[in-house]
């Protein structure tokens, strides 16, 4: 997967914390709007937090990882989540789990090699009603089952190549199934 | 601007709103996942062909969400109609049927509010509505959540304004009459919270509204925030006069993205009119309110981690006391309140605490509001008195279980709560009488299991949830839940012993004692409830070797009933990710058993007409 060069990383990052005081309150609100910017909280982001805050660099880790909302590794530009709330469990969120991770051929917690997918579990998106769902983006898939799942694949398949031509490197095969 | 001129402006604006045609969108979280917007957009461009000026009005959560998207179409002078699962197909119809017709097409309608139309449901008289009683959900779905104005216009931040009349003590007072009880789950006496933290020493003082609601199963708080967000704010200024703080938070998960945008609209629009910051209506009261976003920590809903997290450290709960009434957010004395709870107040500072005291229970007073999910028909978001019985919950409100099976159980209050069985349908749902029957209030989530689910298995999958979710400073709760879950799924997967249940009581017991705070105290009350009221399920599992829900993987096979099979049709062969399924001499499928890795795919292709594949338990009942 692409890393993103320091300095656009250290640019970006400048630009967020330029808009934050440097008390320890802030470090969540920060640590949020760097994962919305990146996808995830890059090492170097996270040093660099610390320096920003004077706080040890451990502690910002510290934090991060106690948290279910961040990730240390990049994100794919379809995060798939998975529901498995109680309502989406009893009505089968497992399965619907095991169907992504079988037609994108990752397991959950991964993102394919082309960075196009990546595949989570979340705790309860509180959407209990239309048990069991899948958040894609933004979006809320509701009532899936294991046999929808290729659908939905196919459907954000069609919508990139609605969007965009075909990436240089020619990467898409993770979406086949 | 002094609040008799708000209020004028607002109410002009409301009643230029009912002359006009409106037609309101239910689009809160559920209402978007099933299309809302879709809706929304397709009336917009319908009535912009045909030149309308009929207004669309985004609303919140009606609470029917299984007949989402709703649509009300209201009329001045006519009857006003609700739709239920509106597609955009159907949007034209409606335009052209009763927008600018005359025709209400009662036939694709749920019911009209007003009577006057035969044949058509009068919303009001469904079984549904004559047990339900709604009062901090009374705006839901008839206002605009991002238009401060709805809100003041159907009486909003009148109890504010009568509030900043009163001292502190008639506050309290007053709310301490009211018998209201901290909707968080727990029950706190609320007028007692409050008087607490009043008398706490130590400035400046902080009012947290806890909206975390990381019980997977409940939505009631974010439905609320969606749909009604200055109820909770006014109920937080309401708070902050009668404790004197000057600051508030409101904390709510970033998985809830759109309660998170209507607080800040709701906040900066209240804001704009005075109603909150320097000097709030000229009353000398100085008040802020602030957004923390949750990063997800089900452990966050405990007040000493909640406060540890918007601080902007690990959410680990502490020792107490000091209470958080005394110590909370910095060592300041803090009130923290759920969302329901605040939302509660407005009503009562403006009609009373004498009259809030007629509805409920003896020790629990007004309404409980359940996000009702699971195996019922009709699944949403529920207000009800104090005292209603599940029964009365899941038959008449949620309409019984669907698809004909079976009712089992019903889960509620997460995974502090607990399952309670058919015999215990007659329970009336309040505070006590729930902690009484091995389970509790929590935040308000209800979900139906029918005899399609497995208690083992519910019990295993809340165990996952809370040894996950566990923030791993006390032993007992770190590993205790830890060691359950393993016996768990020992059991789940057929290796159990009959002795593993009294160890399942004997680290329950441990493991609520052990346990700092509420998570480890109430993390093992789906497996002991679980075990009082459905033990003969264990014992299948353990002795049977059987699952009887035909749940648990490792107990189930599949199998193609040779008799259903149609020779011709070969829908499961197709879906099979494992190419398991082949056809003996006679053409009829058959499962590999070595080669089944029970994903169901088989079961859920085969047309309805055949319905050939089934499960069995144990897995060797599958040979033939």
């Amino acid at each position: 997967m692409k890393r993103l060069a320091s300095k656009e990383l250290i640019d970006k990052l400048r630009t967020i914390l330029a808009h934050h005081g440097r008390e320890r309150v802030e470090l969540i609100p920060i640590l949020q709007e760097v994962q919305q910017e990146f996808g995830y909280l890059p090492r170097e982001a996270m040093l660099e937090i610390a320096n920003f805050l004077e706080v040890p660099s451990s502690s910002v880790y510290g934090t991060a990882t106690f948290y279910n909302e961040f990730r240390l590794t990049p994100i794919g530009r379809h995060p798939v989540r998975v529901c498995l709330g109680t309502a989406c469990h009893m009505r089968g969120g497992k399965r619907v789990l095991e169907a992504f991770e079988r037609e994108v051929g990752i397991r959950v917690g991964e993102i394919t090699g082309d960075g196009e997918v990546s595949l989570d579990r979340v705790a309860c998106v509180g959407c209990c009603v239309m048990a069991p769902v899948v958040v894609i983006g933004e979006d809320i898939h509701p009532r899936m089952t294991p046999f929808k799942v290729e659908e939905v694949l196919v459907e954000l398949k069609q919508k990139d190549g609605s969007q965009q031509s075909p990436s240089p490197e020619g990467v898409s095969g993770s979406l086949s199934t | 601007m002094n609040f008799a001129e708000i209020y004028h402006q607002a109410i002009s604006q409301w009643e230029a709103l009912q002359q006009k045609t409106r037609i309101l969108v239910g689009a809160a979280t559920c209402g978007r996942a099933a299309g809302a917007l879709d809706v929304v957009r397709a009336f917009e461009s319908e009535l912009a062909k045909r030149g309308s000026d009929a207004l669309v009005i985004p609303v919140g959560c009606m609470g029917l969400c299984y007949a989402e998207p709703l649509v009300v179409i209201m009329k001045p002078g006519e009857f006003s109609v609700c739709y239920g699962k509106v597609t955009t197909e159907a949007v034209r119809r409606l335009v052209d049927g009763y927008v600018l017709g005359d025709d209400p097409c009662l036939e694709i309608a749920l019911g009209t509010f007003e009577i006057g139309e035969e044949g058509a449901p009068f919303i009001p008289e469904l079984p549904r509505f004559e047990r339900e009683l709604r009062l901090i959900m009374r705006r839901c779905g008839h206002i605009n959540p991002e238009d401060i104005n709805h809100y003041i216009a159907t009486g909003g931040y009148k109890g504010l304004v009568k509030a900043l009349g009163m001292s502190s003590d008639d506050i309290i007072a007053e709310v301490n009459v009211s018998g209201l009880r901290g909707r968080g789950g727990a029950g706190f006496p609320t007028g007692r919270k409050w008087e607490l933290c009043y008398q706490a020493l130590g400035r400046p003082k902080y009012v947290i509204c806890n909206a975390d609601e990381g019980d997977p199963g409940a939505f009631a708080d974010r439905a609320l925030l969606e749909s009604d967000p200055h109820s909770v704010v006014e109920g937080m200024i309401i708070a902050a006069h009668a404790i004197s703080a000057s600051l508030g938070y409101i904390y709510v998960r970033s998985e809830y993205p759109l309660a998170v945008k209507h607080c800040k609209i709701a906040l900066e629009q209240a804001e704009a009119l005075g109603l909150l910051g320097k000097d709030i209506l000229g009353s000398g009261l100085s008040f802020r309110i602030e957004i923390a976003q949750g990063a997800g920590a089900f452990v966050c809903g405990e007040s000493s981690a909640l406060m540890y997290a918007i601080e902007g450290r690990r959410g680990m709960p502490r020792v107490r006391p000091p209470h958080s009434i005394e110590s909370g957010l910095w060592q300041k004395p803090t009130l923290l309140n759920n969302v329901k709870t605040l939302a509660s107040v407005p009503l009562i500072i403006d009609r009373g605490a004498q009259w809030y005291a007629t509805i409920g229970t003896a020790g629990s007073k007004g309404t409980a509001l359940f996000a009702l999910a699971g195996k019922v028909a009709y699944t949403g978001l529920v207000e009800v008195p104090m005292g209603t019985t599940l029964r009365q919950l899941v038959d008449d409100v949620g309409g019984g279980v669907s698809g004909g099976k079976q009712f089992k159980a019903v889960q509620i209050g997460g995974p502090s709560g607990g399952c309670l069985p058919e015999s215990l349908l007659d329970t009336p749902v309040d505070f006590d009488s729930l902690r009484e029957a091995g389970s509790m209030m929590g935040s308000g989530g209800m979900i139906v299991l029918d005899e399609d689910n497995c208690m083992v298995d519910a019990a295993h999958y809340f165990l996952d949830f809370i040894q996950k979710e566990s923030c791993g400073k006390c032993t007992m709760c770190r590993l205790g839940t830890k060691h359950l879950l393993e016996i768990l799924s020992d059991i789940t997967s057929g290796k159990g012993n009959i002795e593993d249940l009294d160890l399942l009581f004997e680290l329950s017991e441990g493991i609520r004692e052990g346990s700092l705070c509420g998570l480890g105290k109430t993390a093992t009350n789906p497996v002991l409830t679980t075990l009082r009221y459905f033990r003969s399920e264990y014992e299948a599992h353990i002795l049977e070797r059987r699952c009887p829900a035909l749940v648990c993987k490792e107990l189930i096979a599949y199998l193609i009933l040779p008799e259903k099979c149609d020779k011709g049709c070969e829908h499961c062969m197709l879906v099979c990710p494992a190419e398991a399924i082949y056809r003996d001499e006679k053409r009829i499928k058959v499962i590999d058993q070595t080669k089944c890795t029970k994903c169901g795919s088989c079961e859920e292709v085969c047309p309805p007409e055949y319905n050939a594949v089934v499960k069995v338990s144990p897995p060797s009942s599958a040979k033939r």
